[in-house]
């Protein structure tokens, strides 16, 4: 066999081109790497796994549900109760739309070692939803007429509250008092007053308290507080977080249910301590929309940010807040408003900073909403050295400012634009300096929600979390002293609102700083 | 048959495609490789179209896995055999069984939304017209004109013709 130099070079010709496709793919990779290796070894930043909890052991934990409404069942769904009305209704949905997968996310749940015994809802109709699909063989469950009656009836040991906001802090100290556990949605109180008795009752009960802020089980949030201590994003000067809503729904306009009379629900129970008024359908099914019951945009939406934020930098109650605002989009007869910008004062926090010690100190905490637009304005934490994106992922892009990372703005290693860290839970790693496609993926919320190739339902965590405390001992993630926080933030910028004056928190004395001639709750619960 | 007016020049373009295709295929691969966090999750879970059960179900903890390897593999496979030129119709046929897998999981059909896509399609898109070129590729063999097969074959027509 004879080669020709021809036959040499169209043999061999490919091999040189291999070798050269195959240097520049690997030198890129591991270049690009290196970059992200450096940026990252930098940041130092170690993503949060779930927390382990200890398992619920021995006998069920016997639950009792107060309030069996909108939210009352999405809790019951956290605990692995669903209704059947609600199972079929999620199994057409599916079969119309096979990307709904509530009820088989609902199915793959973990089961928690518990019983749901008895039910308290003053609507007949809601009484008997619950009882209808959960009073079965395996789980006996009991139909109380009043939460007292429940509490006391050694047939619960915890309770979950779910009822308008008025009505949270009685029923809360009143199973506290007689140590029962209790899972109460936010806010935890409707005045100012009651919260410092819910503080009372919670520190001197044997029970465990949980407060329904369910995102301070939210991964990225236990990340951000570690960047956020690592002085990542530096001072932080300025928070800036929203709540856009543009439907019924989220303006509050529930539906009034067909059975509703004075003969299937109990009026005077609903009022309690609210003023006296005649049945009004409108006033039980959509509560949120008066102070007598309610707590508007500050008590109801502000006290999510507030605490998502809380969690993060625990900055507690602020000095003082100013709120401004109006009834805009919605004018139908309610009296919280639908339009409201809140201004929180800081000036002795601080985050650390990458500059002159003692120059910077202090933060603002910004919060606006409308129920009249639905456009979607994230959450940004403004530092020196960067800005904090926070939401299921996080996002942090260097400032061009920065002190800390001046060296690296100027060799072109970062660019203001381009994000230096990404945060995704359920991706497989951090990605540092993004790429187009896992900001994408990442934007349409493809991946966060996947932790270990699952679904998990923030809340079912939460109330794990409870439950497991409540069994074995242990901290919660939202207990009385971050209760104390929201509600007493949330009041005071309800409170700014109402008397359209700044109102100031004493650190010291943990009180708010008296305005002459005004007496804080009754302007909170005033009609106006 | 057609036939062919210049067919020294059809058989040069071919081998440019074939080359253009394999390295294309190989620095996916080599990419892919030289990177251990790089995972087809995002990929996979964002499938769109009919077969959308199908490459979520690739996503589960076991499979990824082998997902992520065999892409890698694949990719790999197809660059080398077609840069070189050797055992190309093997590479040509799992070149086309990928791109098609790529095509399914991000069809261009109209009524299914369209991710990260950097042009505008409508039924074809670059992996359906790469695939086309993967068959062509199969049909026409040149690696006996441009890659090691030329060695091997000669080594065997010699041998063939000292039998003789």
């Amino acid at each position: 066999m004879k080669f020709t130099r021809r036959d040499a070079l169209k043999g061999l010709g490919g091999i040189p081109l291999m070798g050269a496709v195959w240097w520049a793919g690997a030198a890129n990779t591991v270049a690009k790497k290196k970059e992200r290796t450096a940026i990252l070894e930098q940041l130092n930043i170690q993503p949060s796994l779930p927390k382990a909890i200890p398992g619920i052991g021995d006998e069920p934990v016997r639950i009792g549900i107060i309030g069996f409404g909108i939210r009352g069942e999405q809790l019951c769904r956290a605990l692995g109760y669903a209704t059947n009305e609600w199972k079929e209704e999620m199994r057409l949905a599916a079969e119309e739309n096979p990307k709904n997968s509530a009820l088989k996310d609902f199915m793959t749940q973990d089961k928690l070692n518990i019983k749901l015994t008895g039910i308290c809802d003053i609507f007949d109709y809601r009484a008997n939803r619950a009882l209808k699909s959960f009073n079965t063989d395996d789980n006996k469950m009991l139909r109380f007429r009043t939460h007292q009656e429940m509490i006391r009836s050694g047939k619960v040991d915890a309770v979950v509250i779910a009822t308008p906001d008025h009505w949270h802090a009685p029923m809360s100290i009143d199973a506290l008092e007689n140590n029962i556990h209790v899972y109460v949605e936010k806010p935890m109180t409707h005045t100012v007053g009651e919260t410092y008795r819910l503080r009372e009752a919670a520190r001197n009960s044997k029970a465990v308290f949980q407060v329904g802020h369910q995102h301070r089980q939210t991964l990225s949030f236990q990340t951000a507080k570690d960047i956020i201590q690592k002085g990542t994003i530096g001072h932080i000067s300025l928070i800036q977080t929203n709540t856009n809503r543009n439907d019924d729904n989220g303006a509050w306009m529930y539906d009034i249910h067909p059975d509703a009379s004075p003969q299937t629900i109990d009026w005077e129970m609903f009022l309690g301590s609210a003023p006296k008024v005649p049945f009004n359908k409108n006033h039980f099914f959509r509560w949120r929309k008066w102070w007598a019951y309610g707590s508007g945009l500050s008590g109801d939406l502000l006290s999510h940010d507030y605490d998502r934020l809380n969690c993060v930098l625990n900055m507690g109650i602020p000095d003082s807040v100013m709120t401004s605002g109006g009834i805009y989009t919605h004018r139908d007869g309610r009296n919280v408003p639908d339009v409201l910008n809140v201004n929180m004062e800081y000036p002795n926090f601080s985050t650390g900073g990458s500059q002159k010690k003692g120059k910077e100190q202090g933060m603002s905490f910004v919060y606006s909403a409308t129920l009249g637009n639905g456009f979607n304005r994230p959450t940004h934490l403004m530092g020196h050295d960067g800005t904090m994106e926070l939401g299921n992922r996080l996002t942090i892009w260097p400032d061009s400012g920065s002190t800390r990372y001046a060296d690296m703005v100027e060799a072109n290693k970062m660019s203001p634009g381009i994000p230096i860290y990404q945060y995704n839970p359920g991706a497989s790693s951090p990605d540092a300096v993004a790429s187009a496609t896992s900001q994408y993926f990442a934007d349409k919320g493809l991946m966060w929600t996947y932790i270990n190739g699952a679904r998990v339902d923030y809340t079912f965590l939460h109330m794990r979390e409870w439950l497991s405390s409540a069994r074995n001992g242990g901290k919660v993630s939202c207990g009385i002293k971050e209760g104390f926080e929201e509600a007493i933030s949330s009041h005071m910028a309800g409170l700014s609102y109402k008397l359209g004056r700044r109102i100031e928190w004493d650190h010291k004395q943990e009180i708010l700083k008296p305005i002459e001639g005004i007496d804080f709750d009754e302007a909170l619960l005033a009609p106006m | 048959m057609i036939t062919i007016r210049n067919e020294k020049s059809l058989r040069i373009s071919i081998v440019l495609l074939r080359l253009f295709i394999g390295w294309h295929f190989l620095y996916e691969g080599i990419i892919k490789l030289y990177n251990p966090d790089w995972t087809s999750f995002g990929y996979l879970a964002s499938a769109q179209g009919p077969f959308r059960p199908f490459f979520l179900w690739l996503t589960s903890d076991t499979l990824i896995g082998i997902a992520d390897w065999g892409n890698i593999i694949a990719l790999t496979f197809v660059g080398l055999t077609l840069v070189l030129g050797i055992f190309e119709k093997w590479g040509a046929l799992v070149g086309a069984c990928l791109l098609a897998l790529y095509y399914l999981a991000h069809p261009s059909f109209p009524w299914v939304t369209q991710l990260n896509v950097e042009g505008s399609y409508w039924f074809i898109n670059k992996n359906l017209i790469e695939l086309v070129a993967c068959v062509v590729i199969y049909q026409i063999p040149t690696s006996q004109f441009f890659g090691l097969a030329r060695l091997f074959n000669k080594k065997e027509i010699e041998t063939q013709s000292e039998t003789r």
